[in-house]
């Protein structure tokens, strides 16, 4: 591999925004045929270094390389143009159009009058398609496919061109096991056929299962590659957060109060059946399984926005119908959904008014909403939770990503909620961040608080559980105490691979 | 100050800033282009501008109310008209004949009553069906227009009551009735907006619904009392105005959304929701008049006035994108 011309080469590239140097200095090099992750905490620079890369920033120094040849990019068609594509985490795709029209848009084969050729669209995007091994066919409308097809029509588009170097950015957020085995395949394809390929992603056992080498950015700056043969995930974490992190497990060291929420054979639908738990005071109950398996479901039927079809709710030992979210929390019940910016925050309103939304009708002086009742409040949890913001005044929209979900956190803590439920608590939060989180659940627990955490993260399922519910294609499939569970048998019991009894429909 | 409330400063100032260059404008090309020898400025005309902001000003206040909500009401200009022939006709009603001038505030009562129930109308369709508020109130403005027509055919509706002509041309403190009508009606709109739940709730709703509905607030209901506010509003400024006209044709109020639309986007509040206030539609309103008047003060006619509010809103939006871009991320189209 030394003697070959890099597919790819970053020299020294700094770009700056007022106040923030988001690169200082990045150097890197992606071989042909290399598979090259890159990682870094979120804010560490990956996603502007890719957009300098992708045209849509000019660097303020630094050169890039494509085969040792200069090149400015100064739009994302250039940057395709000179063989290097982008396949995106968020999909950016025409759900109406036909796959092949998906394919080539922009680029229509044309007849004369400005007619499409659709013979030549369908013949080359059926080319294109054979390659990758997939099972629909140039006229499928895109909208009909799976997450993971729609990937595909993706990464088909980055085929039209010969691509130099492909860039993956999470690409497995929201695929199965399965869907991944074909993305890895089609990522070993482009290897071999000598494509570089940089590889984005916060999981490490892919990291580890399939590429060669792992770049690592900190604070905008390059900290390093090591061979991903040689080295293992505690070094690469070390390297990212610039110290050793804290993920052992969770070790119960308080009393468990009373039931606070149980749960009988709860249903609906589709999404999940027959499902039932317990969740004491000072306990943290977690939720792992994999994305569509029905947790987050489970959270929204408690949280009143379902109904279900069948099964009861407790609350200390009461059957309650939950038909509305004003109605969980005037129970006690508290969410913090699993989309913070989409579900959880008004990003145009301050600090101070997102931390009382809820209340803010118990919080009137005449007809005047009462200011001073509110800062107080957002005072009290802003010390409470050590939420780092120059004042209530500031946009929460502006703040880093732990500190929003602080503040999600802090709203639903000044209500005095019973069961605190948590759906993907460090969702897009940086390493560092998350461990506050983390400490911060374990902490509430311990005050007294049910905790549900869900998560699809298992480090945090283990580091943050009393107990832990498993749970496959909208069933429990198994119930873990924090001793007894080991990540083979919890990897087990989420892929439908075991059942303490239940059967898999 | 931090230089976020700076930013919010200059964002609502603009529209004053806007004003004031208006009338430096008008007031100094006047000296060469008049049609009259009165200056552009003069008081009584700043007086009269003012009234005659009235009318669209005030169905604008509940327009900047809808949008910041995330709604829009394309309905306020046949509201307007049909609460105007209650209003009007219902005082040619026999019994109100012998209740002297008690029938006034019965036929205001009346009419405000119209606009309520057909903006609660809209609001439940809205809040029980889900369909968006703009599908629900294009068909709505073309139903309560309907409801204009079935009321007098292509016939005006008139009635004249002296002692309602005399109140609404009465001046309190040199202000025209419809301006005092005008500006408290702003005041109150802007202490509910900035000082209630209702207005916070409007504003977090607008903002982001998904997180308003989690964090327990009813949706719904705040829907429906803002359409009911605006229907109120729209008849309030029908009937300010009939109560001195006294005669309403079927055409009536055609066209005062958009109108109203225009001064409430001028003023700075989003289309999408979210964002906005009460003041600075005020600003967007006198604006909007000002240029009216003020190109017809330096001579041009009706259509090039048209003309030139719609390159300015235009104008003024591009500026307003352009000072908000973040970076070179957005999509270039």
């Amino acid at each position: 591999m030394t003697d070959q011309t890099p597919a790819l080469r970053l020299e020294g590239i700094v770009k700056t925004f007022p106040g923030v140097r988001a690169l200082d200095g990045v150097s890197f090099t992606v071989m042909p045929g290399e598979v090259h992750a890159l990682m870094g905490e979120n804010g560490a620079g990956k996603s502007t270094l890719m957009k300098v890369l992708g045209g849509i920033y000019d660097p303020d120094e630094g050169q890039i390389f494509i085969a040792e040849q200069p090149a400015v990019m100064t739009s994302p068609i250039e940057a395709k143009a000179k063989g290097v594509v982008f396949i995106h985490q968020e999909l950016s795709l025409a759900d109406e159009l036909s796959v092949a029209e998906n394919i080539f848009l922009g680029e229509l084969p044309r007849k004369s009058l400005g007619r499409v050729d659709w013979g030549k669209l369908y013949a080359d995007t059926d080319a294109i398609l054979k390659t990758l091994n997939v099972g629909f066919n140039a006229k499928t409308r895109v909208g009909d496919l799976s997450i993971a097809n729609q990937q595909m029509v993706e990464i088909a588009r980055a085929l039209t061109v010969d691509p130099r170097a492909v860039i993956f950015d999470e690409p497995t957020a929201s695929l199965t096991d399965a869907e991944k085995v074909v993305l890895f395949e089609v990522i070993s394809d482009l290897q071999s056929r000598g494509v570089g390929v940089i590889y984005i992603s916060h999981r490490m056992e892919e990291i580890f299962k399939i590429t060669d080498r792992i770049s690592v950015l900190r604070d905008g700056q390059y900290r390093g590659t090591l061979n991903t043969a040689e080295t293992n995930e505690e070094e690469v974490t070390q390297l990212m957060i610039g110290r050793k992190l804290d993920l052992s497990r969770n070790e119960a060291t308080h009393e468990m109060g009373e039931v606070a929420l149980e749960v009988r054979n709860l249903s609906c639908g589709d999404l999940f059946h027959d499902v039932s738990f317990t969740v004491r005071r000072g306990e943290v109950l977690g939720f792992y399984g994999l994305v569509g398996a029905g947790r987050t479901e489970i959270a929204e039927t408690l949280f009143g926005l379902r109904d279900p079809s069948a099964g009861q709710i407790l609350l200390d030992g009461e059957e309650v119908r939950i038909t509305s979210p004003q109605d969980a929390i005037r129970r006690g019940i508290s969410l913090v959904p699993e989309d913070r910016k989409g579900q959880g925050l008004i990003l145009g309103m301050n600090c101070r008014d997102n931390m009382t939304l809820p209340q803010v009708d118990d919080m009137t002086a005449g007809p005047f909403v009462s200011d001073g009742a509110e800062v107080a409040i957002f005072d009290q949890y802003r010390d409470k939770l050590d939420i780092r913001t120059p004042g209530w005044r500031q946009l929460v929209g502006n703040l880093s990503g732990g500190n929003q979900q602080k503040i999600v956190i802090g709203k639903w803590l000044s209500m005095h909620p019973e069961v605190l439920i948590v759906d993907e608590p460090t969702r897009g939060i940086d390493v560092g961040s998350k461990s506050e989180i983390h400490n911060l659940i374990r902490d509430l627990a311990s005050q007294g608080y049910a905790v549900i955490v869900i998560s699809s993260e298992m480090p945090e399922v283990l580091h943050v559980s009393d107990r832990i519910v498993a749970m496959f294609s909208g069933r429990v499939m198994r119930e873990f105490t924090a001793e007894e569970v080991t990540e083979d048998s919890l990897i087990q019991a989420i892929s439908g691979l075991t059942g303490s009894g239940a059967q898999v429909a | 100050m931090n230089s976020e409330t700076r930013g919010n400063l200059i964002k609502q100032g603009a529209i004053w800033a806007f004003i004031v260059v208006e009338l430096l404008f008008f007031s100094i090309a006047g000296e060469y282009l008049s049609v009259s020898d009165k200056a552009f400025m003069d008081f009584d005309n700043m007086l009269l501008l003012l009234k005659q902001s009235a009318p669209i000003g005030i169905i604008a206040l509940g327009m900047t109310i809808i949008m910041i909500n995330g709604n829009i009401d394309l309905s306020v200009g046949a509201t307007f008209a049909l609460s105007a022939i209650v209003l009007l006709d219902s005082m040619t009603w026999p019994f109100m004949a012998g209740l002297g001038d008690w029938a006034i505030p019965l036929a205001w009562g009346l009419a405000l009553l119209t606009g309520v129930v057909l903006g609660a109308i809209n609001g439940l369709i809205v809040w029980k069906t889900g369909v968006d508020a703009f599908i629900v109130t294009l068909g709505s403005m073309l139903g309560y227009r309907g409801l204009v027509f079935m009321y007098n055919g292509e016939q005006p509706t008139s009635h004249l009551n002296w002692t309602l002509v005399d109140f609404a041309e009465a001046q309190f403190l040199g202000l025209h009735t419809a301006t005092w009508f005008l500006l408290v009606a702003a005041l109150l709109l802007w202490l509910l907006m900035t000082k209630t739940i209702h207005g916070r709730n409007a504003y977090a709703i607008g903002n982001n619904r998904e997180a308003a509905v989690n964090a327990g607030i009813r949706v719904g209901p705040h829907f429906l009392w803002n359409f009911m506010l605006i229907g109120f509003l729209a008849s309030l400024s029908a009937v300010v105005f009939y109560s001195e006209s006294g005669s309403v044709n079927p055409n009536d109020g055609m066209l005062y959304e958009l109108w109203a639309i225009t001064a409430v986007v001028l003023g700075g509040t989003k289309l999408t929701g979210g964002y906005g206030s009460i003041v600075s539609t005020l600003g967007g309103v006198i604006a909007i008049q000002l240029l009216r008047k003020g190109l017809g003060h330096i001579g041009a006619d009706t259509e090039t006035v048209n003309l030139v509010i719609g390159l300015i809103l235009i104008a003024v939006l591009f500026l307003d994108r352009q000072l908000n871009r973040k970076g070179k991320e957005e999509l270039k189209i």
